[in-house]
């Protein structure tokens, strides 16, 4: 492969896709994925490419090495790795290429790893695979890429097996394999999405690191566009199968130009809080308006508007929720009665005003659910009280825990989850009424219709199933359910955060609006600190069970006080970037 | 939606976008659609919709079910195809003999006709049938429902029955019973007998998919709602675990079925008063040199019948596991 170069001053690209076109095959014959792409990466240089769910990332990566599914093909143009086109090998060449040349990492850590072979079966095998050492070498071979990779105690861990690993752990062992051939390239599809912020920004520092010091490039996919700009000096915005934008991603961020883009830069809540933080000015005195394209996405706009009509309504009639001592305490199963308890809240205590939006932010295992699960009475805490409108939940029973439901209503993470398949939208949402005997047939679905409304959408969805719903039109069905009963309080646990940048943004946006509009109070559970900048009034930041930190939004993000919160708002991908609103 | 950026498109040169320049495609190449817009689609959908929707454009759907209603109203109207009485009018001088005027199939060793004996012993396997599914599938939903919604000792004590039933098998129960009940032999003990030990396959793959079910988000919602857990149990877990018991129970039916001529063939069916295929299979089983046919015509009858069962059960399963629809 070691062609003399024509002209030495010129540095010939590692990867270049030219026109590269994915289709699948289904039974309405081949649907195009990725239409006509181009891109080009340099040796040691960090690429990212930047899209919603759909909009052909993955597809791209995996055609590279083509790694398609089953029905995937490519349908037209080349993949130029070093010279040679990728897409012409066949499947004994393509393996020559894969982990040698170009290391993969997949997305989820929990499930690319065999659980039934130890780590360390797992990383000898990618090694003698790719040829690295043999025999006796690819143990001691194992050992040091799994220190590379920052598992210090490499040599006790390759007895171990996946379920005694971390997620981040399982993700450090994946990025050890792809990086144990010292391949000329690295696809990384979504490495750190699946784990805590905190996690995430150590394992990409740790992979920013290695791949510096073996000279790899990058190719690395995400959603989030704060976490590309921070992370690659190049930047690829894909929509629907196109390149819309590609660039310098500084020049990129601080310029979009197309109007994709440039929703994208609006509504990205990492970008928003830093955009609002870096602005040095209170909310209500930004006087930002958003670009044209962006118009009702943007979610320092967003919060502006927020800020000013929560300025407005003055807070009046005592706290909705009072939390005092609240703890739960499970009993976890050991060996032989080796019962242990775990507190999975310990000691909450909080209030939230009536018509504000309180923020409980923690990463996975912090307790934040079990929370909103002991505030809905969905389970009972072990100790402490929580108080409704001033009455103690924890003794209603019956007729009063009915009214008690009435006056609040949840909405879930799960958009594929939260709503009955076999439901039309229309009973759906008309539950609540039927279960809390509330009008009669007419009526209720005059309510039905009210609500579809009010969630901007229409009417003719009553009689729809949810499958043929978007994830976003399903938590607006959700939360058109939440709101049937006309309640005072809606917990909100991580309602959010599976959906795209774009729907997120229309979410909040329709969730500040009916706050302003109906006056209600949020209990606003999320991992996510940036949401938090443009969504809620205070914050708690919650760890292991515990509350670190209370205060207001602005306290927390202007002078946090605790090492562990500070560690979250660093965590927001786009730290080191300087962006003015 | 907006037609010109803030910026304004630069001196973008498609195809070109060397990666350190700033590319910016052309609008109208790359036109921009809004956020999440909703598309009311002209058909409604949803599991059973989009399965009626996959089952009719298959010949094999139609295929089976056709079949299934001759045999069903073969069972129920069995005048309709035949004049012929089956039991009486046998003359012995017929035994065994070949097709005649009147007679299309022949005769059995009792010189009785074939073709009438098939058409109204067809109303005792169906009877089988669906009596064993009708007990299998209400004792299976009951335990497999309670088992797997509400955990806990309750499913320590309804699975546990489960395997015990489980643990034997039920053609060996149905033997050993048939035979205690030698005096009762009836339709109703036959089914009884099969039924009684047939159901824990149901509950277990009810319970299966409870267990998947019961912990969507919507049933926290509905729990948040202050609906009651048995209403939760009804309106909404169980719609959505009952797929794989339909299909379950379209293949046990078949099974029962085969059940029944499995022990009328070793004489510890039915009394050999009820005309059934296994009874004439049974009887035929001497002259299975001589006379091929008087076994071979009712084992065809069986088979059939089964068969369109069987592949009922196959075209239903396809159609509402989605896994499967999206491999094809």
């Amino acid at each position: 492969m070691s062609e003399p170069l024509s002209t030495s001053a010129a540095v010939k690209p590692l990867l270049e896709i030219k026109n590269l076109q994915v289709g699948f095959q289904t039974q309405n014959g081949l649907v195009p994925a990725v239409n006509g792409i181009d891109i080009t990466l340099m040796p040691g240089q960090t690429l990212a490419i930047v899209g919603e769910s759909g909009s052909g990332k993955s597809t791209t990566a995996h055609a590279i090495i083509n790694l398609l599914p089953g029905s995937g093909r490519i349908t037209g143009g080349e993949v130029l790795f070093e010279g040679r086109d990728l897409t012409q090998l066949n499947e004994k060449q393509l393996e020559e290429v894969r982990g040698r040349m170009i290391g993969f990492v997949p997305q989820d850590p929990m499930s690319n790893l065999n659980p039934v072979w130890s780590i360390g079966f797992q990383v000898e095998e990618a090694i003698r695979a790719n040829g690295i050492a043999t025999g006796k070498e690819v143990k001691q071979h194992a050992i040091r890429v799994l220190k590379e990779a920052g598992l210090a105690d490499a040599d006790k861990r390759l007895r171990q097996f996946p379920h005694q690993f971390s997620g981040g752990m399982r993700q450090r062992v994946l990025i050890g394999m792809g990086l144990s051939s010292r391949p000329k390239l690295l696809i990384a599809d979504e490495p750190t999405s699946a784990l805590d912020v905190t996690v995430q920004r150590v394992i990409l520092d740790h992979l920013a690191t290695l791949t510096r010091e073996i000279g790899t490039a990058v190719l690395f996919i995400t959603h989030d566009l704060g976490l590309a700009a921070e992370r690659a000096e190049q930047l690829v915005v894909m929509y629907k199968g196109k390149v819309v934008e590609s660039g310098p991603s500084r020049e990129i961020l601080e310029n979009p130009m197309h109007p994709y883009t440039q929703r994208l830069v609006a509504a990205a809540p990492s970008l928003a809080s830093r955009r609002i933080q870096s602005s040095n000015k209170n909310l209500s005195d930004l006087g930002y308006s958003a670009p044209r394209a962006a118009e009702g996405l943007d979610l320092v706009e967003a919060a502006e508007a927020r800020a000013a009509q929560q300025a407005s309504t003055p807070v009046a009639g005592g706290p909705a929720i009072k939390v005092d001592a609240l703890t739960k305490i499970y009993k976890i199963r050991g060996a032989k009665r080796d019962a242990r308890d775990f507190k999975a809240v310990d000691d909450v205590s909080f209030t939230v005003e009536r018509g504000t939006t309180m923020a409980l932010v923690g990463e996975s295992g912090s307790g934040k659910s079990t929370v909103a699960k002991l505030l809905l009475r969905l389970e009972d805490a072990s100790s402490g009280t929580v108080a409704i409108g001033g009455t103690d939940t924890a003794a209603l029973r019956g007729r009063a825990l009915l009214d008690l439901r009435r006056k609040m209503q949840p909405v879930f993470q799960d958009p594929y989850g939260s709503l009955d398949p076999l439901r039309n939208i229309g009973n759906t949402i008309a539950e609540p009424l039927q279960v809390h005997r509330v009008g009669d047939r007419a009526s209720r679905r005059a309510r039905v219709d009210e609500l579809l409304d009010q969630v901007a959408l229409p009417s003719a969805l009553a009689t729809r199933y949810p499958n043929e719903l978007s994830g976003g039109q399903r938590q607006r069905v959700a939360i058109a359910r939440a709101l049937a009963l006309k309640p005072d309080i809606v917990i909100l646990d991580e309602a959010v955060s599976a959906l795209d940048v774009l729907v997120q943004a229309q979410i909040l946006r329709l969730l500040a609006d009916l706050q302003a509009e109906l006056g209600l109070t949020y209990l606003f559970i999320t991992h996510d600190l940036a949401v938090v900048r443009v969504i809620a009034d205070h914050v708690c930041v919650m760890q292991r069970g515990k509350i670190v930190e209370s205060s207001t939004v602005d306290k927390v993000f202007d002078n946090p006080q605790q090492d562990y919160t500070k560690e979250l708002l660093n965590a927001i991908p786009g730290a080191n970037l300087k962006l003015g609103v | 939606m907006s037609s010109n950026p803030t910026g304004g498109p630069t001196d973008a040169t498609r195809g070109a976008a060397p990666s350190s320049t700033h590319y910016v495609a052309a609008l109208d190449e790359t036109p921009l659609v809004g956020v999440d817009t909703v598309k009311v689609a002209e058909k409604r959908s949803n599991l059973w919709i989009d399965a009626w929707q996959d089952v009719r454009g298959r010949p094999m759907f139609w295929i089976s079910a056709a079949l299934i209603l001759v045999v069903a109203l073969v069972a129920l109207f069995p005048g309709l195809f035949t004049q012929t009485p089956p039991n009486n009018n046998c003359i012995l001088g017929n035994s065994n003999g070949g097709p005649a005027d009147g007679h299309p199939l022949g005769f059995t060793k009792q010189g009785c006709d074939i073709y009438s004996r098939i058409v109204h012993g067809t109303s005792t396997s169906l009877s089988v049938g669906f009596i064993v599914i009708v007990l299998t599938t209400t004792l299976g939903i009951l335990f497999g429902s309670f088992a797997g919604f509400y955990g806990g000792w309750v499913d320590a004590v309804l699975s546990r029955v489960g395997d015990i039933f489980f643990s034997i098998p039920y053609i060996l129960a149905a033997v050993v019973i048939m035979s205690v009940l030698s005096q009762y032999r009836s339709v109703w003990s036959i089914s009884l007998a099969i039924g009684v030990f047939a159901w824990p396959s149901t509950a277990r793959v009810l319970r299966s998919e409870i267990l998947r079910v019961k912990n969507a988000d919507f049933v926290m919602a509905s729990t948040a709602l202050g609906l009651s857990r048995f209403k939760i149990l009804l309106k909404h877990v169980l719609p959505n675990s009952i797929a794989p018991v339909i299909v379950i129970t379209t293949i046990s039916l078949a099974a029962a079925i085969v059940a029944e001529a499995s022990l009328s063939f070793l004489g510890v069916g039915l009394g050999s008063n009820i005309m059934s295929w296994g009874n004439d299979i049974n009887q035929a089983q001497n002259d299975l040199r001589t006379a091929p046919q008087t076994l071979i015509l009712p084992s065809i009858a069986l088979s059939v019948t089964v068969f369109a069962f069987i592949s009922l059960g196959e075209v239903v399963r396809d159609a509402l596991d989605p896994k499967a629809r999206a491999l094809r």
